[in-house]
């Protein structure tokens, strides 16, 4: 099949060249290259404990990336998604602050798990609502929203949800531990069957049912949409819904299974990098989970650099961008030349 | 409090910003979105610093962090004008990337002491009772902002250049019918922007906010570069009014935080983006049919249209193919 | 400055827009090009003004070949075109639309530029606010500022396509003095319309284009019957036998007093009865107003003014969704882009706009309403393909089958365009079976001779109004034809 082997060479190509551009950056730092992605390697695959953590980042970057799943798929750019981990996270808190005194722990977590969609979810409509009632892009939209979900967190926790002495950045007092959500030998499990489950039921929302259609035929075309009586305002409104719900869901998990508290810098740029992630997997599901893990991998192997090559762990950053940069270029160049050969 | 110290800071603090959002609205203004503007600035401050530090030419820092800058821009605009590539996804990606590339390749230079701008009040005019420490007892990158603000303002409105610049982005395909030749236009604007943002970038890490680590401390000023930009309606004078004011918020909030220590600064630097959300409501209210109806209201209404009377550069964001 | 056009072609593929067209313009006066739709002016024109690469042919500026390819060139050699829309900026003010382009010093020059505009505007008799912003003019006076400046750059041929759409009388009488002021002043103007008044009450010189070529030539005096001749030649066949059903008397659409306005087009007081089963053809030359009263009837679209009344309910105002709850359609004339999806395949169409009551896509039971689908209509497709991968015809089959079986009314843009005659024959007997129902059918079309084989009644429209609404037995194409181009004879 030409389109299997096109993309073969296409992902071959894309890797070839972040591996070249990579090791001169490394160069350029006098920094081995190959120790390096050693390195990086070991620090993520190299020990169960390691696999845990890449795991940790793992269920976040699903989560959010199955949002804009939905998003993309009407051509919507959900930048947003920041903020909406982030009031996920604060719907989360509030839940488990809240209802702990009450409940069994298994209660409040369900809850909290309710409540973070929810959360994430309102904040996404906010944009849609700006975008359908207002005509205000949703990129500056979204932006704005991210900003202000900043704020308020910071607001939470310097003002009411303040720790008990001296407010200060490492965020609320930490949960009981019995609002922790449980784990295995450190690996989230259930973190990671909720993120299995929601790229299940992500996958089969946009392949199977008729949302789904819906969704990619509002993205392309509106105006025929409305000729067959499909609502472009309703789809989109619908659709930051499920995006906005799955990035507050994925709030939820840093707050009970990573954090155990609220923190300034809670949703930690995941809502960014799943931009990333559902970019280079040209916004299709299945290589969704790979690219995750890959991206977690890179995350999880950069945090011992510093103290063993003595550069910084954003190389990690670096990594995952350009290889985004490259795919989109190599996409573009394929279809040149593929023309010219025409 | 000092009133006067306090409008003096205001000042000094938006010098950065006046760079970076006049040069962003230079790309805009084309027709050009440069997203990456918040990555942009921490790279081109590395790299000012590392230049600085190397070196010990001032100049040539900022000449290298305006390349840098400019280089950056390049990229979103020839990937969009010329690749067909969506300047939104490429701006995206260059701005988380170059924060990581800044961070990554200025770790060693962290905690550095390097060179910095040097401290010039202009003698004579610095000693004029109120206005003098005010405007005139900062340093040269102070003075420079000044200069661009009524630069930007002379070449949009006066030259013919300024004309084309303002053509280009509102019309392509119009612009294009005049015998303009867009997309150079675009590329070269976009470049200038990216210059200018550089030069921002540097003039953090050189003087405003000495040095370089990480955090820096220039985070977010890129974000709120674009809220600036179109809170301020795409014109120059407006858009510097619009830094003067948020550097006013920004000066505020650490006095609010001597009064209220528990509550961080971050807290009123959000004020920018629902200012800037508000000003999008109101430009696509405007539009509609209702928006004649308030003309007829009372004086106050009227002027407040008046004033944030604004058109986008209507192309903004689309490339344009000149297939015709 | 004397233009002559000689054997100019213009191919795309097979299909001759422009076909060894030839013929002079002289300075000092106005000349006339007619045709209509499709005739090949806009694409004459393009070529004249150097927007478009001709294929073949010379063209000879005072009896010298030149050669041009883009609009810049062509205006430095004095050839510039007015468009139906103007080419301008929205956003900026008028004076600084003038200023734009012309060979002004780098520190603009507000006064001088100010005191040229204004000499301008007083020569021809415009009034114009140069500071005003350019979005508060309307379309006469921004086509004013378009002349001034297209003066002020030097221009001595000035092209004018179809320049009196959509502007009031008095801007018309304003422009045409305009005209006969710059033809005596050594300027040679081209005139582009389909409308037989102004080109009678204008030219000196008319040419006559039809399918691509020149069909005629003449000077003034102008007679009104040999240039609908030229126009329309004698193409129309004798009406063959009627295929359309009879229709039911009683009207049980009312349209009344429709007013409504889109870009540059406007209806204006339009009234109609359509009775149930009727197939009612609109003709009238672009941006006359047929496709925009389309839109109007199928409420895509509402009206500043006036009502829809279907079997007594009234629906003007309402939105798109009601008018699609009662079962009145709209059809689209770009297949592609407005009526279908491109990258969906076609069993995924007939699963978006049939399959509407499970959450769960079902394609085993969409498979074989697909498959009844594509052999009834004689798709040639398969249910993976996508929609833009079929050819035109086949697209249009798609898009009708997308229809639900019942309607009250369908509104079509010009269904058969770009059809062989093969699918125009079964777009048409496709048609037939709603008639059969009771379904009131409007069609737009460029063909007089479709709506006379296939319509109950044919209805012209002009300037955004109905200058003819006649049933098909009392008519004649030549009437229509007349009423296309503005005339109506006054019983």
């Amino acid at each position: 099949m030409p389109n299997l082997s096109s993309t073969l060479i296409r992902w071959i190509l894309t890797l070839g060249l972040v591996f070249v551009f990579t090791s001169i950056l490394l160069l350029l730092t006098h920094t081995p290259p190959l120790t390096t992605y050693w390195l990086l390697i070991k620090g993520s695959l190299g020990s169960l404990n390691k696999l845990a953590r890449v795991f940790q980042v793992w269920v976040p970057l699903i989560l959010c990336s199955c949002g804009l799943l939905f998003t993309f798929r009407m051509n919507l750019w959900n930048i947003g998604i920041e903020g909406q981990v982030m009031l996920g996270a604060i719907g989360a808190t509030a839940t488990l602050k809240w209802l702990a005194p009450f409940c069994p722990a298994w209660t409040c977590l369900i809850s909290a798990l309710f409540f973070s969609f929810i959360a994430g979810a309102l904040w996404a409509l906010g944009a849609g609502f700006l975008k359908t009632k207002a005509g205000v892009n949703e990129i500056f939209a979204g932006l704005g929203l991210n900003f202000v979900a900043q704020g308020l967190i910071l607001w939470l926790i310097f003002g009411p949800w303040k720790r008990p002495g001296i407010a200060s950045m490492s965020g609320t007092k930490p949960f009981d531990f019995s609002l922790w959500l449980p784990t295995l030998h450190n690996f989230p499990v259930w973190g990671i069957i909720l993120a299995i489950i929601c790229l299940g039921i992500t996958a089969i929302i946009i392949t199977w049912t008729r949302l789904g259609l819906e969704l990619k035929a509002v993205g392309l075309n509106p105006f025929a949409a409305k000729l067959y009586g499909l609502s472009p305002n309703l789809n989109t409104l619908l659709a930051m819904t499920l995006a906005g719900g799955l990035a507050g869901i994925s709030g939820f998990f840093q707050v009970s299974g990573v954090y155990h508290r609220l923190i300034p810098a809670i949703s930690s740029n995941y809502g960014y990098l799943s931009l990333l992630v559902v970019m280079l997997a040209n916004y299709k599901w299945w290589p969704v989970p790979f690219i995750c893990f890959f991206f977690a991998c890179l995350n999880v192997g950069s945090i011992q650099l510093p103290l063993i090559l003595k550069i910084d762990s954003s190389l990690s950053g670096v990594i995952q961008g350009v290889c985004v940069l490259v795919f989109l270029l190599a996409q573009k160049v394929n279809l040149k030349t593929k023309k010219q050969i025409n | 409090m000092d009133v006067i110290l306090l409008l003096a800071n205001v000042v000094s603090n938006a010098a950065p910003l006046i760079f970076a959002t006049l040069g962003e609205t230079f790309t805009e203004r084309a027709g050009v979105i440069n997203l990456s503007l918040d990555g942009t600035i921490l790279l081109s401050a590395m790299v000012g610093f590392v230049v600085a530090y190397s070196s010990h030419n001032l100049i040539l820092a900022f000449a290298c962090a305006g390349i840098v800058g400019a280089l950056i821009a390049g990229i979103v605009a020839a990937s969009s004008l010329f690749l067909g590539l969506s300047q939104v996804a490429v701006g995206f990606v260059l701005t988380l990337t170059c924060r990581d590339l800044a961070y990554f390749l200025g770790d060693a230079y962290t905690r550095l002491n390097g060179p910095q701008v040097n401290h010039l009040s202009i003698p004579g005019l610095a000693n004029i009772p109120g206005i003098g420490p005010i405007f005139f007892d900062h340093n040269v990158l102070v003075y420079a902002s000044y200069f661009l603000i009524g630069l930007s303002c002379l070449y949009f409105y006066r030259t013919k250049y300024g004309l084309v610049l303002r053509a280009c982005g509102e019309n392509p395909k119009a612009a294009y019918a005049r015998g303009i030749k867009v997309k150079i236009v675009q590329l070269g604007y976009t470049l200038l922007g990216g210059f200018l943002v550089g030069l921002a970038g540097a003039s953090f890490s050189l003087c405003f906010k000495p040095g370089w680590g990480r955090p820096q401390g220039a985070e977010g000023i890129g974000w709120i570069a674009l809220a600036i930009v179109i809170f301020g309606g795409w014109d120059p004078f407006k858009v510097a009014l619009g830094a003067y004011f948020f550097s006013l918020l920004q000066i505020l909030s650490i006095l609010f935080q001597n009064w209220c220590p528990s509550v961080p600064a971050q807290v009123f630097q959000v004020a920018p983006f629902p200012l800037m959300i508000f000003m999008l409501v109101i430009l696509h209210f405007s539009r509609q049919k209702a928006y004649h109806l308030w003309q007829q209201g009372p004086v106050w209404v009227r002027f407040l249209i008046k004033f944030l009377h604004t058109t986008p550069p209507a192309a903004l964001g689309s490339s344009y193919k000149e297939d015709g | 400055m004397k233009i002559r056009l000689e054997n100019i072609c213009k191919y795309y593929g097979q299909v001759k827009a422009n076909h060894n067209v030839s013929f002079t313009i002289y300075p000092n006066s106005i000349h006339g090009i007619l045709g209509e739709n499709g005739a090949g002016k806009s694409t004459l024109m393009k070529i004249l003004a150097g927007f478009i690469p001709k294929t073949k042919g010379k063209i000879f500026i005072d009896d010298q070949e030149v050669e041009y390819n883009t609009p810049a060139q062509a205006s430095q050699l004095g050839i510039g075109m007015l468009y139906q829309d103007p080419q301008d900026f929205a956003g900026l003010t008028v004076l600084e639309n003038f200023m734009l382009g012309l060979d002004v010093p780098w520190r603009l020059n507000f006064k001088l530029s100010l005191q040229q505009f204004l000499s301008y505007c007083s020569k021809l008799g415009f009034y114009l606010l140069p500071n005003s912003y350019l979005s508060e003019l309307s379309i006469g006076e921004r086509q004013q500022l378009e002349l001034i400046r297209l003066l002020a750059l030097g221009v001595k041929v000035l092209i004018l396509d179809e320049p009196t759409t959509g502007i009031s009388g008095e801007q018309k009488r304003i422009l045409f003095q305009a005209l006969k002021q710059l033809a005596k002043e050594e300027k040679s103007i081209l005139l582009v319309s389909h409308k037989l008044e102004d080109v009678e009450s204008l030219c000196d010189r008319v040419t006559v284009l039809s399918n691509g070529q020149v069909t005629g030539e003449m000077s003034a005096p102008l007679d009104t019957e040999q240039l609908l001749a030229m126009m329309f030649g004698q193409k129309v066949k004798p009406r063959s036998e009627q295929r359309t059903f009879p229709a039911a008397t009683t009207p049980t659409i009312e349209i009344k007093n429709l007013t409504a306005c889109q870009n540059r087009v406007c209806l204006r007081n339009c009234n109609l009865s359509i009775r149930p089963g009727e197939i009612i053809g609109l003709a009238g030359l672009e941006n006359s107003g047929q496709e925009l009263f389309l839109k109007v009837i199928a409420g895509l679209i509402s009206p500043e003014k006036g009502n829809i009344q279907i079997h007594g309910r009234e629906f003007a105002g309402q939105g798109q969704k009601i008018f699609l709850q009662n079962h009145i359609y709209f059809v689209p004339t770009d297949r592609l882009e407005r009526g279908l999806f491109a990258d969906l395949t076609i069993l995924e169409h007939y699963m978006l706009v049939f399959e509407n009551d499970h959450f769960f896509l079902r394609p085993q039971k969409a498979y074989p309403l697909c498959w009844q689908k594509i052999k009834t209509l004689k798709i040639k497709g398969y249910p993976q393909s996508l929609a833009k991968s079929l050819s035109g015809g086949n697209q249009q089959r798609l898009l009708l089958s997308l229809l639900p079986d019942k309607a009250t009314l369908l509104a079509l843009e010009q269904p058969t365009r770009g059809l062989d005659i093969e699918s125009s024959l079964w777009v048409w007997e496709y048609l037939q079976k709603f008639c059969k129902q009771g379904t009131a059918i409007l069609f737009s079309s460029g063909e007089v001779e479709e709506i006379f084989q296939m319509a109950h009644r044919v209805i012209v429209f002009y300037d955004g109004q109905i200058l003819l609404n006649k049933e098909i037995s009392q008519t004649t194409p030549k009437e229509v034809n007349k009423a296309i181009a503005g005339k109506v004879n006054h019983a």
